[in-house]
């Protein structure tokens, strides 16, 4: 319940919106008890063949209220809808902020597909909170007491009895529906995870599924995630239909009350006959309005537990801690120092790499070297920023004096340091704009330098649409080695100090990768760069220095 | 009646005694309806107009409780049938859906987004729920509930019947034509949600790149963006979608009323009973009920509909198309790639252009080239996944492809050598082993994943083959997490090169094995290979390490080329 609370406080910009929608729909559920009563005294009236004008005033408001529901209701579905969508614009924006600061450490053991699902499935479902849940029971609770109110005044005892039915159908049946429907919707949600995550698995694989002929067997394993959760859906059904049971016994037992105290009260001569048929009529139009009401709160659980998932990545911790008084990083060249410095990933029992010492100078060009495993990527994190150090320092040292990267803010890290990942993400969008990433007021010229000392420009322009070809999903009109390439590219154009690269040559055939090295050094002229790879070897010539050989962490496995 | 709908139904036969259980519970419901209206009339009657009080009423009051005590429980059987209809429907398409997917190959593939194909897989199927458990049921009841209505009405008040009999009609009439406006509006929203979907998985996908430059920050109006769209076509398409609701829920208050008033002024006039008039005015919103729930399930099963034509569309998807089906020689005596050319989709270019080796058991050939002439997608030729532009790979005969028939086996030309075009994809495809670039590792547990293409493979098969390849530190029984997480990415190959060992295929293709290795583990799989091919295998290897050339017992390069060359040029 505290996630919805929070994820209520995250629409609560939209208030004035939702509330005309709530006015739209009180007057619309007023429209049809006030259409019933109206012609039920209308009858009622008939029978006793009074002057027709007597009757008049009635005609003209059962036709009123016959007309004002449908209108009203028109307006209320439009406005509900624009406030909910409003509210998941909030939603979708405060989950990707934070997000932004999580990525990439602090999000290391959720799956991607999870995340999708978190992202798109169960924020989009959230605007059922206010569509299904809110909505409907604010302006319902309005009518209600104002049926309760009128039933009561005729009858007292009729709309005691009345109100206990409603409560028993708005409140009582969803909590019935709730606790059967809870207890399926625990399998249900993870359920449905699962099921994302196994299309995905089975998509992303499909091509060695493909070639291994393990395609019937990969599916047969789908299949039975999927019918786990069919099994679970099929649960939660009973939970549903035990809602509607208690709703409409409670309907019943009001509608029935009323008829039975209505005929009581007429014999005592404490009511009227002609108002009879509007105690007993009323009843059944008020419960007939408030019957989507078990359906809509047989979603609170579903809606909770979505609530849930998208709020714990919103109140996940920061996988680093922002200074309270950042201190700035020293202007002029800048030095990379790293002294007895431990990493290691949020949660994790071991260390991933360290305890490392380094020195790489103002202009430099510094090569750490160690195999697979060696904890290679994550001290490039850390220079980053994105990972806590568990001990030791790791300090930019300017010309007058340095500064701890514990003490500086993270961003201003990464505006003086960059970084060329491993396993660079290439985004479904042209080359162009890959590379102007890295630097949004490049111009077409610089784009083409930067691509030019990555080797890709002749590449490119070989292209029929050049800088504006479309890379696709995850780059895959890309060969490996030219994902790579954009990468560097891209790293070159980053208006950075300190440049690490994890495995640059990765994914490159050797003359390029020797050619490309060549080029660094002057591409990257007067900034300090610091090369993590396994193959040393391939960086000849005197501007490359050996840094530490780095040793994987015992135990690991 | 659109084709998606009716295939929809079709399928839904998969569940007929559900959907026939479920229309004759809310019939049997509807018919209860007419009689709690005549109790209700005929006490309201009695106690205003003769004075009866509860003791004389007790026949019809008790009458009454037991009509509505049966009514919720008629109800109550109805929603869970109705819950158990879509089960098997959706499961049936979603695995037809999902191995369509597979089985349509890397090239269709490339064009489309797995996240958005597991959103129509999971979410998008889950809107069918609606439609088979609710709105088809809810459709015969609109065909049948009113006609009872209106029979009962007639008995009653002629001119009620013919109100109610006039209007229930024009319902679906508005509600048809109106569908058919927002039919489009509804396909624009469904293509929007797959958008920002895509959209969205790429900026998370990519998003420590985008920390490493500063534009996370931007990427923040991007998204709003696209959620303001995704809010103004979707309001568009509702306000549409909405008018056919009010049309109806206008047509059925307004009809009420109109039977409410002239009920009321005929009863003034003296031509009808006060217990009929309520009689009629209990019954008649029971005729448009049925039609109510029908629009307001109708807009719940729309996206259920839109997403079962994109899942029909893939499903339909022609496959790539089949060749003669013959089966491989055997044995295999080699692969002959014969000027080989591919055109890659989007750019003009050839990679690999005209390509030409061959590769006999026992050799280990190595194709270098500079990035992007083409490597992979030749692997992926020999392999059948993709087809060439021009030219054409070869399976040689036992004879090594002499041009003699040899037996039993002869192939079309009296030729032992085949075009893998024509041979059975999967008959192929056992006897090729292939370790992609990347190769993807599945969650489970390492040895399954070492078994993916042999899963008969014994413990002390799968534990040879890891040692082969310099994993025996690597515990099999190592659970690992998505796409491998829980080993390095050297490690990931080499169980990926494992898993084509392990399945002792005459034909070895390899990608790149030993990139990201370090020398150890490079010699390490250098020998495994070099054993392979030892032990009969044709191996073709993808390289541009000098240790993996190194070990090859020839080299063969590729290149690209511009669509339509001068004749023998090849840039590289």
């Amino acid at each position: 319940m505290s996630a919805l609370r929070a994820i209520l406080a995250i629409g609560r910009p939209v208030t004035p919106r939702l509330l005309v929608a709530l006015a739209a729909g009180a007057g619309a559920a007023g429209a049809s008890i006030g259409l019933a009563a109206t012609s039920a005294w209308l009858i009622s009236k008939a029978a006793e063949q009074p002057p027709i004008l007597t009757l008049m005033v009635a005609v003209t408001a059962v036709r009123a209220f016959g007309i004002a529901r449908g209108v009203l209701r028109y307006a209320e579905r439009l406005a509900a809808h624009d406030a909910a969508f409003r509210v998941l614009g909030e939603l979708r924006g405060t989950m990707y902020t934070r997000l932004a600061r999580l990525a990439p450490a602090g999000l290391a053991e959720l799956r991607s597909g999870d995340l999708l699902a978190r992202l798109v499935g169960d924020v989009d479902g959230l605007a059922d909170l206010w569509l299904r849940v809110l909505l409907p029971y604010g302006s319902l609770a309005v009518i209600g007491a104002a049926t309760v109110a009128l039933v009561g005044w005729l009858v007292p005892a009729a709309g005691i009895a009345l109100a206990g039915g409603l409560l028993v159908a708005a409140v009582g049946a969803p909590l019935a529906a709730a606790a059967v429907a809870r207890r399926a919707e625990r399998t249900l949600a993870p359920a449905r995870g699962a099921l994302a995550d196994a299309a995905l698995d089975l998509l992303r694989g499909a091509p060695e599924i493909l070639a291994t002929g393990a395609g019937p067997r990969a599916i047969a394993d789908v299949a039975a995630v999927d019918a786990r959760l069919a099994a679970a859906e099929r649960r939660s059904a009973l939970g549903a239909g035990v809602g509607g049971l208690v709703a409409g016994l409670a309907a019943g037992a009001s509608t029935w009350l009323a008829l039975l105290l209505g005929i009581v009260a007429v014999r005592e001569g404490s009511l009227g006959g002609v108002a009879l048929a509007v105690v007993a009529l009323t009843p059944i139009a008020i419960h007939e309005v408030m019957a989507p009401l078990v359906a809509a709160a047989r979603q609170l659980p579903g809606l909770a537990a979505s609530a849930a998932r998208v709020v714990d990545v919103i109140r996940r911790p920061d996988p680093v801690a922002e200074p309270r008084e950042p201190r700035a990083v020293p202007d002029g060249p800048l030095r990379l120092r790293a002294r007895g410095l431990r990493l290691r990933y949020p949660g994790a029992t071991v260390d991933a790499a360290g305890p490392l010492d380094l020195d790489v100078a103002a202009g430099a060009r510094v090569l750490v070297t160690g195999p697979s495993g060696s904890g290679k990527s994550t001290i490039a994190a850390a220079c980053l920023r994105f990972l806590e150090p568990a001990a030791g320092s790791l300090e930019l040292v300017g010309e007058r004096g340095a500064v701890d990267v514990r003490e500086v803010a993270g961003d201003d890290v990464r505006r003086a340091v960059g970084l060329c990942e491993q396993d660079p993400h290439v985004f479904d969008a042209t080359v162009a704009d890959n590379l102007r990433l890295a630097h949004p007021g490049a111009s077409d010229h610089e784009l083409e330098s930067a691509l030019a000392a990555a080797r890709l420009l002749d590449w490119v322009r070989s292209l029929p649409d050049g800088l504006a070809t479309p890379v696709g999903e995850h780059g895959s009109r890309l060969s490996g080695g030219q994902r790579q390439r954009i990468a560097l590219a891209r790293a070159l154009l980053a208006d950075v100090r300190i440049l690490v690269l994890d495995e640059p040559t990765e994914h490159l055939d050797e003359p390029t990768a020797r050619a490309f090295m060549a080029d660094l050094d002057a591409a990257a002229a007067g900034r300090t760069l610091l090369v993590l790879t396994h193959r040393p070897e391939l960086f000849a010539g005197s501007a490359w220095t050996r840094g530490p050989g780095l040793v994987p962490p015992p135990a690991r496995r | 009646m659109s084709a998606s709908l009716r295939r929809l139904l079709a399928s839904g036969r998969v569940a007929s005694a559900a959907l026939v259980a479920a229309v004759g519970l809310g019939l049997a419901g509807g018919l209860l309806a007419v009689v709690q209206a005549l109790l209700l009339a005929r006490a309201i009657a009695a106690a205003f107009l003769g004075r009866e009080g509860v003791a004389e009423l007790a026949v019809p009051l008790s009458l009454l409780a037991a009509v509505l005590v049966t009514r919720a429980g008629l109800a109550w059987a109805g929603e869970v049938v109705a819950q158990r209809l879509s089960g098997a429907v959706k499961a049936d398409l979603r695995v037809r859906l999902l191995s369509r997917a597979v089985m349509l190959g890397p090239r269709w593939a490339a064009d489309q987004s797995s996240s958005e194909l597991v959103l129509l897989a999971t979410r998008g199927l889950d809107a069918l729920d609606a439609f088979y458990g609710r709105w088809l049921p809810q459709l015969a009841l609109g065909a049948i509930v009113p006609v009872v209505v209106v029979a009962c009405l007639l008995t009653a008040d002629v001119v009620a019947a013919l109100t109610v009999a006039l209007t229930v009609p024009l319902i679906p009439v508005f509600m048809a034509l109106i569908g058919r406006m927002s039919e489009a509006h509804r396909r624009r929203r469904w293509a929007t949600l797959s958008r920002l979907a895509h959209r969205f998985a790429d900026v998370v996908a990519g998003l420590p790149t985008l920390r490493a430059f500063g534009a996370a920050e931007a990427q923040v109006g991007v998204l709003r963006r696209i959620t303001d769209a995704y809010r103004t076509t979707t309001l568009a398409t509702l306000r549409v979608a909405f008018l056919s609701a009010f049309a109806l829920e206008l047509l059925a208050t307004i009809s009420v009323a109109l039977v409410a008033v002239g009920v009321g002024l005929r009863l003034a006039g003296g031509d009808l009973s006060l217990e009929t008039g309520l009689f009629v005015l209990v019954l008649a919103p029971e005729a448009y009920l049925p039609l109510r729930r029908l629009g307001a399930e109708f807009h719940a099963s729309e996206e259920g509909l839109t997403a079962a034509r994109e899942a029909f569309a893939v499903i339909d998807a022609p496959p790539a198309p089949a060749g003669a089906g013959l089966a491989p020689p055997e044995p295999i005596g080699g692969l002959s790639i014969e000027a080989v050319s591919v055109e890659q989709p989007g750019r003009d270019v050839l990679a690999p252009a005209g390509a030409s080796l061959v590769v006999r058991p026992g050799e280990v050939v190595a194709v270098t080239g500079p990035s992007g002439a083409g490597k992979s997608t030749l692997l992926a030729v020999v392999l059948g996944l993709i087809a060439p532009t021009a030219g054409r790979v070869r399976v040689l005969g036992p004879d090594g492809g002499g041009a003699a028939a040899s037996g039993a086996r002869a192939s079309v030309e009296g030729d032992s050598r085949i075009d893998v075009r024509d041979l059975d994809p999967d008959a192929w495809r056992s006897r090729v082993a292939w370790v992609p670039q990347a190769p993807w590792l599945f969650a489970g547990s390492v040895a399954d994943n070492v078994r993916l293409g042999a899963p008969d493979a014994s413990t002390a098969a799968v534990a040879e083959a890891m040692s082969a390849v310099g994993l025996a530190d690597v515990a099999p029984s190592l659970v690992l997490g998505e796409r491998g997480s829980g080993l390095s990415s050297g490690q990931r190959r080499r169980v990926g090169i494992a898993r084509a060992l392990v399945r002792r295929a005459p034909v070895l293709l390899l990608d790149e094995p030993t990139a990201g290795l370090d020398a150890d583990a490079e010699a390490a799989v250098m020998r495994a290979v070099r054993a392979a091919a030892d032990g009969g295998a044709a191996v073709l290897l993808v390289a541009h390490r000098p240790g993996a050339v190194a070990g090859a017992d020839r080299t063969v390069e590729v290149g690209w080329a511009l669509v339509e060359p001068p004749a023998g040029e090849a840039a590289g």
